[in-house]
């Protein structure tokens, strides 16, 4: 008896970025408990690690923010399609800021990574937020150490309002920081944020509020990114049917729950498109 | 016979130590073949990196750790020398529970240490090239102390006595007997606690910032070869690993080289 149900069971095992994880993890719960012939799981690995271990074929699937080119697909037989959009915050550690009180620009970010903003007390900091008493104390950066979808969502943002950003660094999963210091994945940089005073570091949202650090406002921009899904083209069919089933299941049921973790489901005209095209 | 078995089996497997050693000195060497091609010596002197564009350079992590490193067996090496002077000398009854706890201190494993560094340490002094040299001196306090404390111990009373008896202080004697009695075995006591700090991992990971650049100041971030290694490796791929496994090389051969020297020192200072 025993025999027979562990033969029937199918374990899917996933991983790669931190930004999709917490709503990977409460979704791969879920449908594992609704499904008792299916075990899904997703490990938080980063989108880099996630990419290299599906190459390498040691995934049944894989999470990245930082798409794959299509080259690169097509090279190594991976089909690609994004799940769900979610939103990158800056977070910052300042004495006597509430979340949400502080108010920058795209810019104003941009010249603060790059390292030519310093101070907090800096006059164009001072210019945007009148009523509020900042101190006069140095700006720690922090970004990522891994390779990270995060990251790239967030430095084609800083690309895209700041041209001297653009030309000198650029976008990527990993780029050269000219300042700050480096974290582990999402959390990590929540760690290191919420204990160096004067901090500012940059997460997916939901774990801002998960780990109740301040965000700063940036009025008029909303830093989204898209988290996309790899899944190799040799997975074998009882497999791939059996993940199908269950990316379906995510895109019919799971948008409720994306949008309690703060996450924002896709167009239903996107979901079509990717059923039809990836999820036959 | 059955000797003859036995001492075939027992050579077997002294020699697979020293095969095995020889082999990990191998594989670290051509797996980072490609990093040594490409960029040749420079490697060791610059301390660009770079994963985007594929440029590497070892110096940034390599001086991480060695600052760290050093720093942590300057405030290690006194506080041990103190302790270990002081349970040589004290009564017994106080002395043995006192030594035996400063031995569990070896027995807390590092990523323990991490996080209460995390906690405890980062939010005083950042996540700093000083964070971590604090976390890895407490780390190493216990084996150079305990080093010290045999070295010590073996000083001939009589020595000591005769030169109480000549009418030294106790910090003249513990300046020209026991120090210049003892210096060899001391000194490989600091090698020993010097060799665990290179390569400590998860507590320097969690505390140092995980920047890969020279540090300009104490309480710069900072990385060390090992936490490099633990960051990357999980994500690196062509060149990028093999930078990895050439700075494993680098790594491994300062260890090597620390280990001869304790070694040595120890033998001088007729310890085993």
């Amino acid at each position: 008896m025993i025999s027979i149900l562990l033969a029937s069971l199918i374990t899917l095992n996933g991983a790669g970025g931190s930004f999709p994880a917490p709503l990977y993890q409460k979704w791969t719960y879920q449908y594992s408990q609704a499904h008792e012939e299916v075990n899904v799981n997703y490990q938080s690995v980063g989108s880099s690690a996630g990419i290299k271990q599906i190459k390498a074929g040691t995934l049944d699937f894989a999470g990245t923010d930082a798409p794959m080119s299509d080259e690169d697909l097509k090279k190594e037989g991976i089909a690609q399609f994004p799940m769900v959009a979610g939103s990158v915050v800056p977070i910052v550690n300042l004495p006597g800021v509430a979340s949400g009180k502080l108010v920058l620009s795209g810019e104003i970010v941009a010249d603060i990574f790059r390292g030519e903003i310093r101070v907090w007390n800096d006059p164009r900091i001072k210019a945007l937020n009148p009523e509020l008493k900042l101190p006069k104390l140095p700006i720690t950066v922090v970004h990522r150490g891994d390779g990270s979808g995060t990251t790239f969502v967030w430095t084609s943002f800083l690309s895209r309002v700041s041209e001297k950003w653009a030309s000198e660094i650029g976008s990527g999963a990993i780029v050269t920081w000219p300042v700050g210091l480096a974290g582990q994945k999402n959390p990590g940089v929540c760690g290191m944020v919420s204990r160096v005073k004067g901090s500012i570091g940059y997460t997916e949202l939901t774990y801002a509020l998960e780990a109740k650090i301040p965000v700063a406002t940036i009025p008029n921009e909303k830093v989204l990114g898209l988290t996309y899904l790899l899944i190799r083209d040799d997975l074998a069919p009882r497999k791939r049917a059996a993940l199908n089933e269950y990316v379906r299941w995510c895109f019919d049921f799971g948008g409720k729950t994306a949008e309690e973790l703060n996450y924002i489901p896709l167009e239903k005209s996107e979901v079509d498109l990717i059923k039809t095209t990836y999820l036959k | 016979m059955s000797e003859r078995v036995f001492k075939s089996l027992t050579f077997a497997a002294a020699s697979l130590t020293v095969v095995l050693a020889a082999s990990f000195l191998i594989v670290l060497w051509f797996s980072g073949f490609e990093a040594w091609k490409t960029f040749g010596l420079k490697f060791l002197f610059t301390d660009v990196w770079n994963p985007s564009s594929g440029e590497f350079g070892a110096l940034g992590a390599l001086s991480g750790t060695l600052f760290t490193s050093l720093l942590a067996l300057l405030i290690a090496t006194p506080l041990a020398f103190a302790a270990a002077m002081w349970a040589s000398d004290a009564p017994k009854w106080i002395a043995s529970p006192l030594s035996r706890a400063m031995d569990m201190l070896a027995a807390i494993p590092s990523v323990i240490f991490g996080m209460w560094g995390i906690d405890f340490i980062c939010p005083h002094f950042g996540f700093s090239l000083f964070s971590a040299s604090l976390i890895l001196s407490i780390m190493i306090l216990p084996y150079i102390t305990a080093v010290m404390r045999d070295v010590i111990t073996m000083t001939p009373d009589v020595l000591k006595e005769s030169a109480y008896g000549l009418g030294a202080t106790r910090f003249e004697v513990v300046k020209d007997v026991i120090l210049s009695f003892g210096k060899n075995g001391l000194a490989g006591g600091i090698f020993i606690g010097l060799g665990r700090a290179l390569g400590e991992t998860m507590a320097v990971l969690f505390v140092a910032g995980g920047l890969n650049m020279i540090p300009s100041g104490l309480f710069d971030g900072c990385t060390t070869i090992a936490s490099a290694l633990a960051n990357d490796f999980a994500e690196a791929e062509g060149l990028h690993r093999s930078v990895l496994f050439a700075l494993g090389f680098i790594l491994l051969m300062l260890e090597f080289a620390i280990q001869i020297l304790a070694q040595l020192y120890l033998k001088r200072g007729k310890i085993k």
